[in-house]
């Protein structure tokens, strides 16, 4: 197996949500170590810290108090030196609009939280693959859109 | 004055290679590709010395020889997908000649090291492919369909909504509002 390491991010409110989360973050066979937020601005204090190494992979929710999700793609989108962080929504909402409106602000990948555990597991794994190969092979960024 | 000279690469690697390789006595042989065969196991000591003298001629030794074996892989593929001549040939075919090992065994390689299989790549980049042309020409679906070899455009259309998880026409649609 490679030995490369992947550092995720993920900003969530809701501690049952990160906790899920991170359980199966750890039951695939792809390398991660991941920082837990729990909303937005916390996350953004942190990207923005100096000498930081920056994840190569962000997850955010939507709806958080203090800074939502749509927030803060924006500013790192607008933000020269996050600008190119791969940033997957992860949020309950299914509606036609937020996720037109996310992948307009710049977002990469669009999940629908998944209502078990086992689905969950899956859908974290292909999102992780998606991202390896977008980070290691010569696949075109500029279109870099899916929707799982 | 002005001297102008006229060198070969190859030879000028390979010799080079054969020199600092002689220096530490180490028994080689020399493949092709970037290969260096070594008999038996080369003592730590000796690999450090040999890292240490080939990097002052800007020659790294890669840590791992199947992770450049996974580039040529992905670059075959592109090739493959990019060049219709190639595709009379089975993909799998087409790699174990190119790359001189079997379908099976660059597969394993593949698999083990990038997370996904050959195949499952290959559908990812033919989809990247399919959304380069989408967005920079003015093809038609069913004249991409018809280049990337697809058998008809539904069948492209499954493929890409399988892939990305939109169909071609909400792609479009969100690439050209992202444009404006």
């Amino acid at each position: 197996m490679s030995d490369n390491i992947l550092n995720i991010a993920l900003a969530d409110d809701d501690e049952d949500d990160r906790m899920l989360f991170s359980e199966a973050i750890n039951e695939i066979e792809i390398r991660t170590k991941l920082s837990l937020f729990n909303h937005g601005q916390e996350l953004m204090d942190y990207l923005t810290l100096p000498n930081v190494v920056l994840p190569n992979l962000i997850f955010l929710d939507l709806n958080m108090p203090i800074k939502n999700g749509q927030q803060c793609l924006m500013e790192i989108r607008n933000n020269p030196k996050l600008k190119d962080l791969c940033v997957a929504i992860y949020s309950t909402s299914s509606s036609e609009k937020d996720i037109e409106e996310t992948f307009l602000n710049g977002a990469n990948i669009y999940v629908n939280k998944p209502n078990n555990f086992s689905k969950l597991r899956e859908v974290v794994e292909k999102v992780l693959q998606l991202n390896w190969q977008y980070h290691t092979s010569n696949l075109n960024k500029e279109t870099f859109l899916f929707r799982i | 004055m002005t001297l102008f000279v006229k060198y070969d690469l190859d030879l000028l690697c390979k010799t080079l290679l054969k020199e600092q390789l002689d220096a530490q006595d180490i028994s080689y042989s020399l493949g092709s590709l970037g290969e260096i065969h070594i008999e038996g196991k080369l003592s730590p000591e000796k690999q450090e010395n040999l890292t240490a003298a080939l990097k002052k001629y800007g020659i790294d030794i890669l840590s791992k020889q199947k992770v450049s074996l996974i580039d040529r892989i992905k670059n075959a593929i592109d090739d493959y997908l990019r060049n219709e001549d190639f595709r009379t040939e089975k993909l799998s075919t087409y790699l174990s000649n190119k790359l001189h090992y079997s379908y099976a065994h660059l597969s394993t390689v593949f698999s083990e090291n990038t997370y996904m299989s050959v195949e499952n790549y290959t559908i990812l980049k033919k989809i990247d492919l399919a959304k380069e042309l989408i967005c920079n020409t003015n093809l038609t679906l069913t004249e991409i369909a018809f280049r990337l070899d697809y058998s008809s455009v539904a069948h492209l259309s499954r493929q890409f909504k399988k892939t990305t998880g939109l169909t071609p026409s909400v792609f479009q649609s969100i690439m050209n509002k992202k444009k404006n």
